[in-house]
């Protein structure tokens, strides 16, 4: 792209971009301001970025997707303000709302819902299978800075150069030069590109971590829940990511050779992207709910004081969902006239699929029958979800009608139906999972009051928000119209959904004020604040950097409870014999090359020629120092254990 | 990509207590867990390739332009070049490092005239007005040739590296695991070019 | 925290959510109000399978309710506590087994509705069908009357209990043609000509929309689609040709330009022009159509010619078998 004047590069004209500009640029100033006066650059530098240690880089991607959640609920919130009024009232111009939409789909499910998702399978997982660490820990810190670094060119779009609009999947041929001629469609390229290599790494580093790393004696049917359907998730990503990957190169060749893959002429087939597209794009929604099936999981569990019930269907369960999620991704299409043939085949599919998701709520359900329940947080965001979930689950058995579908389609009834199942299976399942493993992480309990505030804000403005949306689908209200007249009879529907929007939205400042609020005044608590079942709850918190001091021998399915029984009985643990431990060392590899991913990606949306060749030889330049570098790992002394575990109240 | 996937390092001596996971093994099913991707990158660009191959809008098909001669002649190349990575992983498991060394040393040269004989075809089709942008066809078939190209060059750059690895260090635990992945790597480009040769080349020209 | 204040609210949610369900039964809830035997057997269906539906979901959610109360630690009475039970092959087999009926019963309407209800199959009628050809650009919608030689932007009109053949195609990106008390949407595509059958049962003044986002001003694509007695619309279609311009290729040109439009109505329009939008994307030697939905050429040779050698596109299927049959030996 050629840039001639400063406003073809900065995004200009429109008052909400500058105070955008504005408070981005403070907010930068204020961050290095305050790490140069506190002198913190080493440590954010040695600590942080460098840091291999899975439960840190948790942490880091559960702030970014908070972050991420911050901005696309305001994108939200933009929709839904100039949605509540009709006609002539435009707040928002025709194409800055195609801007919106597109943002607040991308972020939602690919810069918020996966990274919460990794960073809860950082935080969790080799702590409950016994493990010192991933298995590959620098290429987890590698997936992490991909991700950001993928995250950070995707939202850079908002103020250079713009952002793109042909809607969060960029179905040809509007995605294409021909109609989309900006450099908005080429960030979302970009930006999804080398977040999603991030996330192929994770599928992979997690699928080995899971199958090797376990402690002695956990066989996989000793596994608890969560990490089987953590599990099940990389399965789908290794398998469904590559797809991605394809597609999105395909539709930047496209673009950038002048290539016809998706074009209307020279024989492109703008059909095939959108074939493509969900082959990723329905195993990608399955990706993200069924580590939240993991997490309810162990939730009901816990606060039920039972065991989870029927662990044999839940793990045929999750393994039947995640294989039949590849063989429904044409039920997002029925209308493209392929025949009744193809129709009811994918109808079936998809309809099948209800089948293992009903048995697993089944199995919640008595899972606390003759419990003794007890209503924390993540318990109640776990009953919020079971309602939610199985009204989300009906109305998507409705949308897998095909006939029927032909009157859903891309109407405001879809809308409701995949943001009942995202919200109120996904982010409530994450929200829940965050609040249950929050006091492992760090230590302190987040505040029950505000959380409750929180909660029902959260659930009320869900319903308000998007039972309307029901309603105004059958009404023939479709996606992405930005604007609508008075006379279609939408207003009323649209502003009580836009008064829940809201609604949720002070929900989400009632949990950033509990974090902060819990900080503050530190209730701190010990290693098993809930009454655990797993191993994660069986060391201190937050966990020292090894996990585990000596690794656990495992007998049975919710070891730690079973530890805990013999204990009450009075059976001795017999004294730890402590050995050295072996640990990986911090590497800055590869935060400079997702550094120089990150030039090579924004080179490649501006056509400069002198940022793409340095970004790819960077690339490959920390690659092959990567591979020469022998000097990867050190040894923990048992004096240096010691002193950590009494540190923590351990005896010793 | 595939050497990020495994080249961290660990000590070479092996302590056995409880918890010590073979870092080496981990590291050779975590590559293969890769090699699983790359299939399936590989079968995406095979689809895209069946869908599209007869949308030649008018332009240059397979059978006019796709000379197979020179084709053949990579074939042989790559396919010996994979006889001599499998020669290679022999000598490193006689523990014979000069012959590893000078195994590895005729792969290459055999990979880089593959890339060689390849890049002068595409030079001698663009000269010819087929270009990436003359048809769907032609994307598609540059798009699926080139990838695998890339593959082979990213792995000859790789297989340079380890060569001075290995002369540095000689056949540790380390080197052999690198060595046995790049391997690995080599027949799996091998395989996806027998496929490239049938369906491109085979069908194309018929 | 009262759990009782808890448990009211919630269980408040849900007759919400099914009043705002049943409330939907006044005018403005087109899907739910049809005037055309499409729509109304795509209600029923509707309705059949969402009654299915609720035969698991009420007493699931009755359920919840009432575990989660009766085994609450808070609660009074002191229930049965077994904290090691955990399986019975009996509940588990029921669990499986109902839904499974229930999904098969869902499953044998759909498949029988999706051969009854597809788009491209005529509708039997005693009155001789209609043939409208519809245009998606960005941001408007062209009608032609290849038989009545008119054409009209943003408004079509047809007579009422006459089948209607609607042609669908596009130049511009992808859209969705969709007029809900007729029946379901139909994607527009740009070089295919595809078919929907539609028909009004009664006169009136139907919603009609695009319904798949095109571009800037999608929002504008909607149109007044008008049924009337046979009377009325002949009478129309006069006025038409007496009082209003003929559309020229160049005309048409313009009218294509990206930008929203009023109602504009033509009395005449070039020869065989829906079918060169059509083939405008389609190269000699090529096909581009799915199967068995080839440009209806009564007035283009050509396109005859290119519909021989046409071979079918892929539509989800063929693509399958390519690109699963690569996964599946994966596992």
């Amino acid at each position: 792209m050629k840039i001639t004047k400063l406003s073809d590069f900065f995004v200009t004209g429109d008052p909400l971009i500058y105070g955008a500009d504005v408070a981005i640029g403070l907010t930068m100033v204020a961050i290095v301001v305050a790490l140069t006066a506190f002198k913190r650059w080493g440590w954010l530098w040695r600590e942080w970025l460098t840091t291999v240690d899975h439960k840190r880089i948790g942490i880091m991607y559960v702030i970014a997707s908070l972050l991420m959640l911050f901005r696309g609920g305001v994108d939200a919130l933009l929709m839904r303000t100039q949605l509540a009024l009709p006609d002539s009232m435009e707040f928002l111009k025709p194409d800055h709302y195609n801007d919106i939409f597109t943002t607040h789909g991308v972020i939602m499910i690919l810069f918020m819902a996966m990274p919460l998702m990794f960073g809860l399978f950082n935080l969790t997982v080799p702590l409950q299978i016994g493990a010192r660490d991933v298995a590959f820990p620098l290429l987890n810190s590698l997936s992490f800075w991909l991700f950001f670094m993928g995250a950070m060119l995707f939202n850079v779009s908002f103020v250079i150069g713009g952002s793109p609009e042909a809607g969060w999947l960029a179905y040809p041929p509007l995605s294409e030069k021909m109609f989309s001629p900006g450099v908005g469609q080429d960030f979302y390229i970009w930006g999804i590109q080398i977040s999603g290599i991030g996330s192929l790494m994770t599928g992979i580093n997690f699928i080995v971590t899971i199958l090797k790393m376990r402690a002695p004696g956990m066989k996989l049917m000793k596994m608890p829940m969560f990490t089987w359907s953590v599990l099940s998730s990389c399965l789908t990503i290794i398998l469904a990511f590559p797809i991605l990957t394809v597609t999105l190169a395909l539709l930047f060749i496209d673009r950038y050779f002048g290539a016809h893959f998706f074009t209307l002429d020279m024989g492109g087939n703008p059909m095939m992207y959108i074939n493509l597209i969900w082959m990723w794009g329905h195993p990608e929604v399955y990706i993200v709910v069924l580590p939240a099936f993991g997490i309810f999981s162990e939730i009901v569990a816990t606060f039920s004081k039972k065991r989870l019930f029927g662990y044999g269907s839940m793990v045929f369960a999750l393994m039947s969902i995640s294989i039949f999620s590849f063989f429904t991704w044409a039920h997002h299409f029925f209308t493209m006239g392929s025949g009744a043939n193809v129709n009811a085949f994918f109808a079936v599919t998809t309809m099948i699929i209800a089948i293992p998701t009903g048995v697993k709520i089944f199995n919640w359900l008595f899972t606390m029958y003759k419990g003794k329940i007890t209503f924390e947080l993540p318990m109640l965001w776990t009953m919020a979800f079971i309602p939610c979930f199985i009204v989300g689950g009906m109305t998507g058995v409705m949308l897998s009608v095909a006939p029927a579908d032909f009157q859903f389609h891309n109407s405001y009834f879809l809308i409701a139906h995949f943001h009942q199942v995202l919200i109120g299976g996904v982010v409530f399942g994450y929200f829940a999972g965050l609040y249950y493993w929050w006091p492992k992480v760090f230590g302190f309990k987040l505040n029950d009051k505000l959380g409750k505030w929180a909660f029902w804000l959260w659930n009320i403005g869900f319903y308000v928000c998007f039972m309307p949306q029901y309603v105004l689908g059958l009404m023939g209200m479709t996606r992405r119209v930005s604007s609508y007249s008075w006379d279609t009879g939408w207003w009323s529907w649209n502003f009580v959904s836009t008064i829940g929007g809201f609604l949720m939205g002070i929900g989400f400042l009632f949990q950033v004020w509990q974090i902060l609020h819990s900080i503050k005044f530190m209730e701190r608590v010990k290693g098993d604040p809930w009454g655990g079942r797993t191993l994660e709850w069986s060391i201190p918190s937050p966990a020292p950097f090894y996990n585990f001091a000596i690794t656990p021998k495992v007998e049975g399915r919710d070891d730690w409870w079973r530890r805990k029984e013999l204990a009450a009985k009075g059976v001795q643990d017999p004294p730890p014999k402590y050995e050295p431990i072996h640990m990986p060392k911090n590497s800055g590899t590869p935060i400079v090359m997702s550094l120089f991913w990150f030039i090579l990606g924004f080179g490649f949306v501006f056509d400069w020629l002198w940022l793409i060749v340095p970004g790819a030889i960077g690339i490959a330049a920390t690659m092959l120092y990567h591979s020469f570098n022998y000097d990867t790992d050190y040894y923990v002394t048992v004096d240096e254990i010691k002193k950590t575990e009494a540190k923590a109240g351990r005896v010793v | 990509m595939a050497n990020v996937a495994a080249n961290h390092s660990s000590h070479d001596h092996d302590h056995g207590h409880d918890g010590h996971h073979d870092l080496e093994a981990l590291r050779t099913m975590g590559f293969w867990i890769f090699i699983i991707t790359d299939c399936i990158i590989f079968g995406t660009l095979f689809a895209t390739y069946a869908v599209l191959m007869n949308s030649t809008a008018g332009g240059p098909t397979g059978a006019e332009l796709f000379e197979m001669p020179g084709v053949i002649a990579e074939t042989f190349i790559l396919l010996t070049s994979s006889f001599t990575s499998g020669l290679a992983v022999l000598s490193m498991n006689r523990g014979d490092k000069k012959g590893l060394i000078g195994w590895l040393i005729v792969t290459a040269l055999l990979g880089a005239s593959f890339i060689t004989l390849e890049v002068t075809e595409f030079l001698k089709m663009i000269d010819e007005g087929a270009k990436i942008s003359t048809s769907a066809f032609l994307s598609a078939f540059y798009t699926l040739v080139g990838t695998h190209g890339i593959h082979v060059s990213i792995g000859l750059i790789w297989m340079i590296a380890l060569m001075l690895q290995v002369a540095k260090r000689g056949i540790t635990p380390v080197t052999k695991r690198k060595i046995g992945n790049i391997s690995l790597y080599w027949h799996f480009l091998d395989v996806v070019w027998i496929f490239v040769f049938t369906i491109v080349y085979m069908m194309g020209v018929r | 925290m009262k759990y009782k204040g808890w448990f009211l609210r919630a269980a408040a949610f849900l007759p919400l959510a099914l009043m705002t369900f049943l409330l939907s039964g006044c005018a403005d809830v087109v899907v739910l109000n049809p005037k055309g035997e499409i729509a109304k057997h795509q209600l029923d269906l509707i309705y059949i399978t969402t009654g299915l539906c609720l035969i698991i979901i009420v007493p699931v959610l009755i359920l919840t309710f009432w575990i989660a109360w009766k085994y609450r630690v808070k609660s009074k009475k002191k229930e049965a506590y077994q904290p090691e039970w955990d399986h019975s092959t009996k509940l588990e087999a029921v669990w499986w087994g109902v839904p499974i009926l229930i999904i098969l019963l869902i499953a044998i309407v759909t498949v029988q509705y999706s051969y009854k209800l597809e788009p491209s199959k005529a509708l039997a009628s005693d009155n001789k069908p209609i043939t409208i050809q519809v245009v998606a650009l960005d941001w408007k919608w062209l009608f032609l009357y290849p038989e009545q030689g008119i054409a009209t932007v943003n408004y079509v009109q047809f007579p009422e209990k006459v089948p209607v053949q609607f042609q669908l195609t596009a130049d511009a990106p992808m859209n969705s043609f969709w007029i809900p008390q007729l029946g379901g949407q139909i994607y527009t595509m740009s070089g295919m000509a595809m078919k929907l059958h539609l028909i009004a049962d009664e006169p009136g003044d139907y919603f009609g929309t695009g319904a798949n986002f095109s571009g800037e001003y999608f929002g504008k694509m909607t149109f007044n689609a008008k049924a009337t007695s046979q009377a009325d619309f002949d009478k129309w279609v006069q006025d038409v040709k007496q009082s209003y311009p003929a559309m020229s290729q160049e005309g048409y040109n313009e009218l294509a330009q990206p930008a929203t439009s009023l109602v504009r109505s033509f009395s005449a329009f070039p020869n065989g022009m829906f079918d060169n939008i059509v083939n405008k994307y389609v190269v000699a030697g090529e096909g581009h159509h799915h199967g068995g939905e080839a440009a209806s050429s009564q007035n283009d040779a050509a396109a005859k010619d290119d519909q021989d050698t046409s071979k079918t596109d892929m539509s989800g299927i063929d693509m399958s078998d390519a690109g699963h049959s690569d996964a599946a030996h994966q596992h």
